[in-house]
């Protein structure tokens, strides 16, 4: 089933590639060839934002008693770690598409800047997710750091994009930035978003897979642990 | 807390209002997890326990309203003196500051009542613990090994506060190695050993008044280590 | 009522260890100061540059500060394991996270007002707006320290709480930088769209203060 889904995965991508590469046209007064890199750019601005999104679903989804189960915030933790991933590649790729196109490494443009906010949010948490010794210790504290972070995204991007309406002339900055798509493009990026999303998907359950028994070992060893301790008070008597 | 350690595995615990109940055991045997999870600070991973009518699985803040832990830390601020931290302690439980005042002089701390946490003793820090628990005015009252550090005077004061919690309408539970002292104040022996509990052949019968805790966690194991 | 006989309590209790050991006075002070200095030294006292830059290099001083207040507040509860006796109190957790994060809001007031004096003095800026100035600086400080007193008790008994804390606070609080600058920037003269912010930094103290309520006494059972 899995292997289908990588399959499945692999052609998508390969297909991106092909459209990206090979079929549609450069685009003269924005980057010539570099514009292909917009197929990568928009994706991985989706991926980061639906990473989070997942991340604090299913952190909400633990927090809940009735729902509460250690697979989601396994989950969680899968879904951050590789969101983190395609954010640190959103802000790249943007960065390297924004020098040819503009002569800048870097735009404070309002979606950049809030994809920055939130790859340091991703990394508190991750870097939460790290020093929690056990699930127990975890989980309350993520899935709360989750939420919190995932209610400031809004408030962020909303200060960020008014403070940048301030700084820069409107018409001139959304025309730098907004890449007018029509034909074999936006075809193509449909296919690409649809494409990363599938890889997303399938990182993130692997992902979810691995931490699935790395979980399953500390519970053996917490179980053998017990048995043992049970066993040995047989010898003690009052 | 350090990592995950089944601490108890398997008891079954009983007791009644007015009991003074005394753990005994080596180290590590599980006497203060178990005193931890009665006052309502570790969670049980499996088993039922009841505390005060309360149920400590379901609502543990609830449990931990009347019951007080005189554990290895004071649970006191190091820049307040120990009348500010009496204070602090008591009207945190509700209660007002002639509460306070009352465990100062009953744990005889009142020459150092302004003296800042950070500066005491550790005989000192002892007895504030004491008095802290005595200031919330609990009804299920848990020493940790209350006896280690404590002087002659000390010991008294401790032997003063145990003997006349019955007669207050409170509980004790303690863990202590100081067999000899604890036993002539304790009414009931449970002998903690590997996480299970075993009971000993009591002095004197308790008085049986309705069930003060009854901790049936079996198997019981939380997340914390036992000491 | 009982939250406020609560809040009252515990921001009073931090208020008092504060006046006792001077933490906050004696050297959170004095680090917010350093920095309003170093940042002139950073940016070679260019005179005009610092008078534009003055707003901004005031909230990120209150904000490197405010993380050294909100450790401050919560090591207080790590030692002794008073946080424990916190726990076996009968203290709303919710009034706790008031009266915690009002006790760091206080103190980042008066921080304010001294390092709002050294800006004035450093920078040589004058402000035309003072109301607007004061509001601001009120909605933006009791985000600040509601957002710090969430992560304060979210990270307590972890082991790198000290270095976790900063990078969980500053990228939670960005719209609390911004909206602060500007409306600096408004109450100098430079902007007129003060008000606005306020509106903004009203906006996300009340959000703040409520996730610390509602969050606070789940975060305060671990560990």
């Amino acid at each position: 089933m899995k292997k289908v889904f990588l399959a499945v995965t692999l052609v998508a991508l390969a297909a991106t590639v092909y459209f990206a590469l090979a079929v549609t046209p450069p685009r003269e007064n924005q980057g010539g060839e570099a514009v292909r890199l917009l197929y990568l750019h928009v994706p991985t601005a989706w991926l980061a934002y639906l990473a989070f999104a997942v991340t604090a679903f299913a952190s909400l989804l633990w927090l809940v008693p009735r729902t509460r189960r250690p697979e989601w915030d396994l989950l969680a933790g899968a879904s951050a770690e590789v969101g983190v991933v395609f954010t640190a590649l959103m802000l790249v790729v943007g960065s390297l598409w924004a020098r040819p196109t503009w002569g800048t490494w870097w735009e404070w443009d309002a979606r950049l800047t809030t994809t920055a906010i939130l790859f340091f949010l991703y990394l508190g948490y991750l870097a939460l997710r790290r020093t929690g010794a056990t699930s127990d210790e975890r989980g309350k504290r993520c899935a709360i750091a989750a939420l919190v972070a995932f209610a400031d995204v809004p408030i962020v991007h909303f200060s960020v994009t008014w403070w940048q309406t301030l700084h820069q002339p409107g018409t001139v900055f959304n025309e730098r930035l907004d890449v007018k798509i029509s034909g074999s493009m936006s075809a193509t990026l449909v296919l690409a978003v649809a494409a990363f999303t599938l890889l997303y998907a399938y990182l993130t359950m692997e992902r979810f897979e691995l931490a699935k028994l790395e979980e399953g070992r500390e519970e053996r060893e917490v179980q053998r642990a017990i048995a043992e301790r049970v066993a040995s008070e047989g010898a003690v008597t009052a | 807390m350090l990592g995950r350690f089944p601490a108890l595995a398997g008891a079954d615990l009983d007791v009644e209002t007015g009991d003074v109940v005394l753990l005994s055991g080596a180290n590590g045997a599980g006497k203060t997890t178990l005193l931890r999870v009665c006052a309502g600070l570790l969670p049980l991973r499996s088993g039922t326990a009841e505390v005060l009518g309360a149920d400590l699985v379901a609502n543990r803040r609830a449990a931990r309203a009347k019951v007080a832990l005189v554990g290895h830390e004071t649970f006191c601020y190091d820049d307040l003196t120990v009348a500010e931290n009496l204070r602090f302690a008591a009207r945190a439980a509700g209660r007002g500051p002639a509460d306070a005042d009352a465990a100062l002089e009953r744990t005889g701390l009142q020459r150092v009542a302004q003296v800042t946490h950070g500066r005491l003793s550790q005989g000192q820090r002892r007895r504030l613990a004491l008095a802290a628990a005595v200031a919330r005015g609990p009804e299920l009252l848990l020493l940790d090994e209350p006896h280690a550090g404590l002087d002659e005077a000390g010991r008294a004061v401790l032997d003063e506060i145990v003997r006349s919690a019955p007669g207050e309408g409170r509980t004790v539970m303690l863990a202590s190695h100081e067999l000899g002292l604890a036993r002539a104040i304790a009414t009931r022996e449970v002998r903690v050993a590997a996480g299970r509990l075993h009971p000993v052949a009591a002095a004197g019968a308790p008085p049986a008044v309705s069930p003060a805790v009854s901790p049936a966690v079996s198997p019981a194991e939380s997340s914390g280590v036992g000491a | 009522m009982r939250f406020l006989r609560d809040l009252a309590l515990v921001a009073g209790k931090d208020l008092r260890i504060e006046s006792r050991s001077r933490v906050a006075l004696q050297q959170i002070l004095p680090f917010g100061v350093i920095v309003v200095v170093m940042f002139a030294f950073a940016l070679d006292a260019d005179r005009e540059f610092l008078e534009r830059a003055a707003p901004g290099l005031f909230w990120i001083a209150v904000l490197l500060a405010a993380l050294l207040a909100v450790g401050r507040s919560f090591s207080v509860e790590e030692a002794n394991r008073a946080r424990d006796g916190l726990r076996m109190s009968s203290l709303d957790p919710g009034a706790i996270f008031a009266g915690k994060a009002a006790a760091i809001a206080v103190e980042l007031f008066v921080l304010e007002a001294v390092l709002g004096v050294a800006v004035v003095v450093l920078y040589d800026v004058s402000f035309t707006d003072v109301l607007l100035l004061a509001c601001a600086a009120f909605a933006a400080t009791v985000g600040l320290a509601a957002t710090g007193t969430v992560y304060g008790v979210l990270a307590g008994g972890l082991r790198a709480r000290e270095t976790l804390v900063p990078l969980l606070v500053l990228p939670a609080v960005t719209p609390v930088m911004l909206g602060g600058t500007r409306a600096f920037q408004a109450a100098l003269g430079l902007a007129d769209d003060g008000w606005a912010w306020v509106q903004l930094l009203c906006a996300f103290a009340v959000l703040a203060v409520s996730a610390g309520i509602v969050a606070f006494g789940p975060l305060l059972e671990e560990a």
